[in-house]
């Protein structure tokens, strides 16, 4: 999937990774948290490679990480509340006071403190994306990642989640990597924003200097054009042929 | 011809990559299974899922088989002029061969194909990878809960699977057809044993070791799709039906 991509995250920045669909941006955040393991080359986590960890290394690595899935990923079978309170009750012996300060603070930094009893069934999608991010920064992550956190999201959430994504970073002190199609919301957010296609970077930089990039392919991502170098229609034969042909069925 | 051999040699592959699939998982679900029995609240839970939640049909099912037996048994006991043995023979078949393979069949389409399906949708919905991302064990906090409460549920429901179908027995043959109670209760307390109760109690719980784990392993494995789902769902009921009569026969010669 990926032919010498080489692409750094610097703490405390927020990074955006764009591309076309099926770069492979999803397949990254999975390679640095070590869901997947690269066939060649290394990820590297605060100088470890991810691929090198054993089980034990993989899930202390994980509890410094959080991660904002594109659906939320929410547990159904338990309350807002809960869901939040799910990972330190996991990993950490807390009295029942102090876990629910905590879970109330960071409801209280998605603006869901009021739903804290709700079902995730009860929830907006925007809403299901808070909590999730609420449940991210519970345990105090260093880096934080955000897959297609704006996807499916009304004008209002996703102003709200753009938002959150630059003040828990910069609130928390933390790094967050945010995979995302939409260019010009997180434009307004990226310390650093890196495009991909082909299996590489294609180009990297601040927001305003990917808009004066010279590469044709930056061109046609930033400005969403139809035509250009990515092609908007998968391969296929010749349309006016496929018409005209009797003997294809389907 | 090659191309049959070809295919057959495929499938053959195929099963024996489930079969060692399947038997890494299980090693997994044991080797976990103390750790999750030190947090019995979860292990509660998922008693309660598979074996309070399934009592209603096992309890319906469980007193018409024993009215259908009562019917049956006393037609046939009636051509020998043995009415009386009624009960005695309604208890051994139950607590034999009916009360266990007709629970772990009820079982594994009831909180089974529970079982699968929620695990199927916990994968779709990347619940299983949220978990994995938190650093939480999903085999430890998810699987192996279902298990145990399966597991554990599963001898319950047979005894009361049996006691039902009992009182089914008695309501036909002795309310309904006259059979004289004093001696449908005295012979079947005359030839009931307490090993007849553990075999109808430890093949319950050997069915129950064996649809369970087909449950969390088709459920945990399933394709993340609702196409994927539902085909975990659908072989959780195949497998287990056949494989609790495979097993039956199998324990059968064991303890005959």
């Amino acid at each position: 999937m990926f032919q010498g991509l080489d692409l750094g995250i610097l703490r405390g920045q927020v990074t955006a990774i764009m591309g076309p669909s099926g770069t492979g941006k999803t397949t990254l955040l999975r390679l640095i948290t070590g869901q997947l393991q690269a066939g060649a080359g290394q990820v590297l986590v605060e100088g470890r490679d991810v691929s090198r960890l054993d089980r034990r290394e993989l899930y202390a690595m994980r509890r410094r990480m959080g991660m904002l899935f594109q659906n939320g990923a929410l547990l159904t079978d338990l309350d807002v509340f809960e869901n939040v309170a799910f990972p330190l009750r996991e990993h950490a012996r807390l009295p029942e006071r102090l876990v629910r300060t905590i879970v109330l603070t960071k409801l209280q930094a998605v603006g869901l403190r009021g739903a804290a009893r709700l079902r995730p069934q009860e929830l907006s999608g925007g809403m299901a994306r808070r909590v999730a991010l609420a449940r991210a920064i519970v345990m105090d992550p260093e880096l934080l990642l955000y897959d297609e956190p704006f996807a499916g999201l009304d004008p209002i959430s996703m102003g709200v989640v753009l938002r959150l994504i630059r003040s828990l970073n910069d609130a928390l002190g933390i790094s967050s990597v945010v995979v995302t199609h939409d260019v010009n919301e997180i434009s307004q957010i990226a310390d650093e924003s890196y495009i991909l296609s082909g299996g590489r970077v294609v180009a990297s930089g601040t927001p305003s200097e990917l808009r004066e990039h010279p590469s044709p392919i930056v061109h046609q991502f930033m400005d969403g054009l139809a035509d250009g170098p990515v092609s908007f229609h998968y391969p296929a034969p010749d349309y006016r042929q496929q018409l005209l042909d009797r003997t294809e069925v389907a | 011809m090659i191309a049959l051999a070809q295919e057959l040699l495929g499938s053959l592959a195929r099963f024996l990559e489930r079969l060692g699939g399947l038997s890494r998982f299980t090693l997994s679900v044991l080797r976990q299974c103390p750790a999750a029995l030190l947090r019995p609240r979860l292990v509660v839970e998922q008693i309660y899922n598979a074996g309070a939640l399934s009592l209603v049909i096992i309890m319906t099912c469980g007193l018409f088989v024993g009215m259908v037996l009562g019917l049956q048994g006393h037609d046939l006991l009636q051509r020998f002029g043995s009415e009386e043995s009624l009960g005695m023979g309604a208890a051994l078949s139950l607590l034999k061969e009916l009360g266990p393979v007709v629970t772990a069949l009820l079982f594994a389409g009831r909180a089974g194909t529970a079982l699968a399906s929620e695990l199927g949708l916990m994968r779709a919905t990347d619940q299983i990878s949220a978990m994995e991302i938190m650093a939480v064990d999903p085999m430890r906090r998810v699987v192996v809960p279902r298990f145990l409460g399966g597991v554990i549920a599963m001898p319950l429901l047979t005894a009361v699977f049996i006691t039902v179908a009992l009182f089914g027995v008695q309501l036909v043959g002795v309310q309904l057809l006259g059979v004289d109670q004093g001696q449908f209760w005295s012979q079947m307390r005359g030839a009931v044993e307490l090993d007849d109760v553990r075999e109808g109690l430890l093949k319950g719980l050997a069915f129950g070791v064996a649809c369970s784990l087909i449950a969390v392993y088709e459920g945990y494995n399933a394709e993340p799709t609702a196409e994927g789902v539902g085909r975990a769902t659908t072989r959780t009921v195949v497998i287990s039906a056949v494989v609790t009569l495979v097993l039956d026969y199998i324990l059968t010669a064991i303890m005959l």
